[in-house]
């Protein structure tokens, strides 16, 4: 395995440093500069994050390959500087037990891009109406440590108290898609004066707010572990906060898109901005920043949802919905919290990394750049624009006609270079597959 | 950008007069006369032409306007107009002596629109042309019986024509 | 304009073109050949994945007036039932020839997807795109207002006028497009219809929104504009029974008397006679049903001719 020594790195914005990269771990820069083997980087003018971990991804194999595939999404997330992803259930056939859940970490392995972590079904094929067999996820190869339904909401109560019970016997948490199938039916955006304009029919804000309530409470009365993907209201926010000062143990996400983009770009009706929960007003935007900058909201997860063209090339109401996120996360989180100061780049390392890695029980991201842990490491240039996408299979990316900040220039996952001047290893030409979670 | 004046308010005056008399001579019998302007000067002449012929023969006479826009051969290319109004006068143009006017002949285009759009109208028994300006260049065979004043020109100049009723003032200029 | 998507977006220049160009064409149906070459050579596709005969045949009428070739596409039992998509769709009917496509659609948008999607070259109309927009209908409504209330209507707007839209608001493509249109032309809008029949989040609509017909009558307006009660738009059964909206929203003579005597009655078709209005009211002097039909055909032809000397 060959041995880095990249230099001049500023880490997270703050100091300049040497970094030392051997055998998959981080090591003492001096042990390896003038070595025989070492190769060297220049990073100066750089700054150095610890890989992103992604808590909420959609790669779509087995069964959607013809819009992204294990391997595919693999790279994609190295372009965008992660390290691993958490691919959620939602495939076909669904990953509700074990045997499933291990052939997506193994095929993740044969990629051998980043840690790809199989997310567990809650319910059986998704249904809604029966467990599925969380344990045995749980005990398997892949050591599901997330739970989710993710594209559907785990609407009975009794199930999802059950659920959360069980979960939290295995220090697992279960990642609540928090929709009342009731509110949104026939839905395709926000609920409001806008979707009454355009004849769409809307998906309102309460929706969301009352099924986070609810399972709020049930968290509480189990005494367990909840997780909430994709906020997309001020709502939402406030009901998060007033569950924390609590002391419930909630954590809870935003997507990219969440933070920048509104509903004013559905007056165009164009599929690309359909997505599940909707884009919302300016309020809920600037709520949502202000809840990331204030801890209330924990983490940004992408929810890279990639679609084939044909799924969105039809009118709006036919389209379906997700929109790509991997390769332009790290631009829209500069933009979005950065700029205007919710987040310094401490910051930016404990949502995109630290945080998501502790709450999917994913070791090896407690410490920065900590000699002795697993090298995963992504350095980019904040000044420089965004490059263009190309990893995904699909192209359903919002940010297409956008100037965005930021690009991610190297990554390292457990210390093998996936990502190198900006484009992709190949993978022959990857290390060996090393440095798993230990 | 250099503007000539080739013809002042009292020179088009005598050419219309000059014009009313030869088509009293040419149509006697003014109840099968009807003048037919192509908006909007041709139209405002047309009008002009008709009080004048009244003028002199204390007749009434019937006037209107044609409107081409819907029959011009260039919409393709950016002819593309607000069409203006068709008004015939209450006795049609069935078997009359149609005299239609325009202020300036020139290719002979929007004469040939004029003679297609009246095919939708009626069948007139004649149909005769009357132009204030023929400045030549004619791209189609077709003919004034009626001329104010012939003025060759090139391809480059403009010729414009300024009415009292449209443009506040009587003259017409050649642009170059 | 190359394409005509809605009358949200439509500057009131535009429209009063539109409006203008249409009179001068109702004027051709009187001819001694009421036919014209001016689009002698396009080619317009109606591509219909609703049904529709009215609308249908009005813009064939106004193609044929206009020496254009027509050729239609309906959705039931075609490819589409088999699956093809709006983008195939789409591409093969230009493939054919279409430069002008008028698409009535199901969904609310269609013809802005269409339109902006860069699949095609052809100048799009919507015929009624779902809950959305129909703005030939607003159009051919404006003129038949303007005819009705100046003497020469050319280059006038509609200020000063009153209109009170009546029905299922929430379902109504036709009382959104006339809302907008109405108020560029500077008319005053009132919608009435049971809470049921309302949408959400209307407070910023540029109209008045009540539930009380009587009372919008009682305010003297210029127009009343019944809408068809609209059972096959609903999810699921009718909020609202039938005998209750006769009882309070339909136009019978009795309301109808209660209208000044320049008021218009108006109705964009087909009417459920005896429910939303009653077979007197449609039949009577202040009707203008039939009127809007024939500026539905001249309206059209101006579009067309709009759209296809736009084209580059």
């Amino acid at each position: 395995m060959t041995s880095y020594l990249i230099t001049g790195a500023s880490l997270l914005g703050a100091k300049t440093a040497d970094i030392g990269i051997s055998e998959g771990v981080f090591v003492d820069p001096k042990d390896v500069a003038g070595k025989r083997g070492t190769t060297t980087l220049d990073a100066s003018g750089l700054v150095a994050f610890p890989g992103f971990v992604d808590l909420h991804t959609h790669l779509r194999q087995p069964g959607g390959e013809q819009a992204e595939t294990i391997l595919s999404g693999s790279q994609a997330a190295a372009l965008g500087g992660f390290t691993a992803v958490h691919a959620m259930a939602n495939t076909t056939p669904v990953a509700d037990t074990a045997a499933a859940t291990d052939a997506v970490w193994r095929w993740g392995i044969e990629a051998g891009y980043v840690d790809v972590r199989p997310v567990g079904a809650v319910t059986k094929n998704l249904g809604g109406s029966e467990l599925a067999a969380l344990s045995a996820m749980a005990a398997g190869h892949a050591q599901v440590r997330v739970f989710s339904d993710d594209g559907k909401c785990v609407h009975d109560s009794g199930l999802m108290r059950e659920a959360l019970r069980q979960a939290s016997r295995h220090g697992a948490v279960i990642a609540q898609h928090a929709q009342d199938p009731q509110l949104t039916l026939g839905a395709d955006m926000n609920d409001g004066a806008l979707a009454s304009s355009l004849g769409l029919t809307g998906w309102p804000t309460v929706a969301e707010e009352s099924i986070i309530a609810r399972d709020v409470l049930l968290a509480e009365s189990v005494g367990a572990r909840l997780h909430v993907c994709h906020l997309s209201s001020a709502g939402s926010v406030e009901v998060v906060a007033w569950a924390k000062k609590r002391g419930i143990a909630v954590t809870a996400e935003v997507t990219p898109h969440h933070l920048l983009l509104t509903e004013e770009l559905v007056r165009g009706f164009d599929p690309v901005f359909k997505v599940n929960p909707p884009l919302r007003r300016e309020e809920d935007v600037m709520a949502l920043r202000e809840g990331v900058a204030s801890g209330v909201i924990d983490i940004v997860a992408t929810d890279h949802a990639p679609h084939t063209p044909e799924s969105k090339e039809c009118a709006f109401p036919e389209a379906a919905f997700g929109m790509l996120g991997l390769e332009t996360a790290f631009s829209v989180v500069l933009r979005a919290l950065v700029e205007p100061g919710h987040l310094d780049m401490a910051g930016l390392a404990r949502v995109l990394s630290v945080r998501p890695a502790q709450i999917g029980s994913l070791e090896g991201y407690e410490k920065p750049f900590a000699v002795g842990q697993p090298a995963h490491l992504a350095l980019a240039d904040v000044t420089a624009a965004a490059g263009t996408p190309h990893g995904s299979l699909s192209t359903n990316n919002p940010f297409e006609s956008w100037d965005l900040p930021g690009q991610i220039l190297h990554t390292f996952f457990a210390g093998t270079q996936t990502v190198l001047a900006g484009e992709l290893v190949e993978r022959e030409s990857l290390g060996t597959n090393k440095g798993r979670r230990s | 950008m250099s503007a000539r004046t080739v013809l002042s308010e009292s020179d088009i005056d005598r050419t219309l007069r000059r014009i009313a008399h030869e088509i009293i001579e040419a149509v006697p019998l003014s109840n099968e006369l009807v003048i037919l302007g192509i908006p909007t000067r041709g139209a405002l002449l047309a009008q002009r032409l008709a009080l004048l012929i009244t003028g002199i023969t204390s007749e009434e006479v019937a006037w209107g306007s044609i409107d081409v826009t819907l029959y011009r051969d260039d919409l393709a290319t950016g002819g593309h107009r607000t069409p203006a109004p068709t008004q015939l006068p209450p006795g049609g143009i069935d078997g009359k002596v149609v005299v239609l006017v325009d202020d300036v002949l020139y290719s002979g285009r929007t004469v040939r629109a004029a003679l297609d759009a009246m095919t939708a109208l009626g069948r007139p028994r004649i149909v005769k042309l009357a132009v204030l300006i023929d400045r030549g260049h004619r791209e189609l065979p077709i003919r004034a019986d009626h001329v104010g004043k012939n003025l060759p020109s090139s391809h480059g100049e403009r010729v414009t024509v300024s009415l009292r009723e449209s443009d506040g003032h009587d003259t017409v200029q050649v642009v170059s | 304009m190359k394409h005509l998507l809605g009358t949200q977006d439509l500057s009131k220049d535009d429209a009063l073109r539109l409006l203008d160009t249409a009179y001068e064409f109702s004027a051709v149906a009187h001819r001694h050949v009421p036919k014209l070459p001016t689009l002698r050579g396009a080619t317009m596709v109606n591509l219909f994945f609703e049904d529709s005969t009215r609308t249908r045949l009005s813009f064939e009428a106004a193609a044929k007036r206009l020496s254009a070739d027509v050729m239609t596409f309906q959705a039931a039992g075609s490819s589409v039932s088999k699956g093809e998509s709006l983008k195939d769709t789409a591409q093969t009917v230009e493939a054919m020839g279409a430069d002008i496509i008028v698409m009535r659609h199901f969904s609310s948008g269609a013809a802005a997807r269409l339109a902006h999607s860069g699949w095609i070259q052809a100048g799009v109309i919507n015929a009624g795109d779902g809950t959305h927009e129909h703005p030939t209908q607003a159009l051919l409504d404006a003129a038949t207002l303007r005819d009705a209330v100046q003497d020469d209507p050319r280059g006038k707007d509609l200020a000063g006028l009153h209109v009170v839209i009546v029905g299922d608001i929430a379902h109504s493509r036709v009382a959104r497009s006339n809302m907008w249109l109405l108020n560029t032309l500077g008319a005053k809008v009132t919608l009435v219809g049971p809470a049921e029949l309302l949408p959400e989040g209307v407070a910023d609509w540029p109209a008045e929104v009540m539930s009380d017909f009587d009372a919008a009558l009682d305010s003297q307006p210029d127009a009343v504009m019944m809408l068809r009660m609209q059972n096959e738009r609903q999810e699921g059964a009718p909020r609202v029974s039938l005998t209750h909206y006769v009882r309070d929203y339909s136009l019978s003579s009795a309301r109808a008397a209660r209208l000044s005597t320049h008021a218009l009655v108006m109705h964009p078709g087909p009417m459920n006679r005896g429910v939303e209005i009653a077979s007197s009211v449609a039949d009577s002097a202040q009707s203008v049903i039939l009127d809007q039909v024939r500026n539905g055909v001249s309206m059209r032809m101006a579009v067309l001719y709009e759209l296809w000397g736009a084209r580059s």
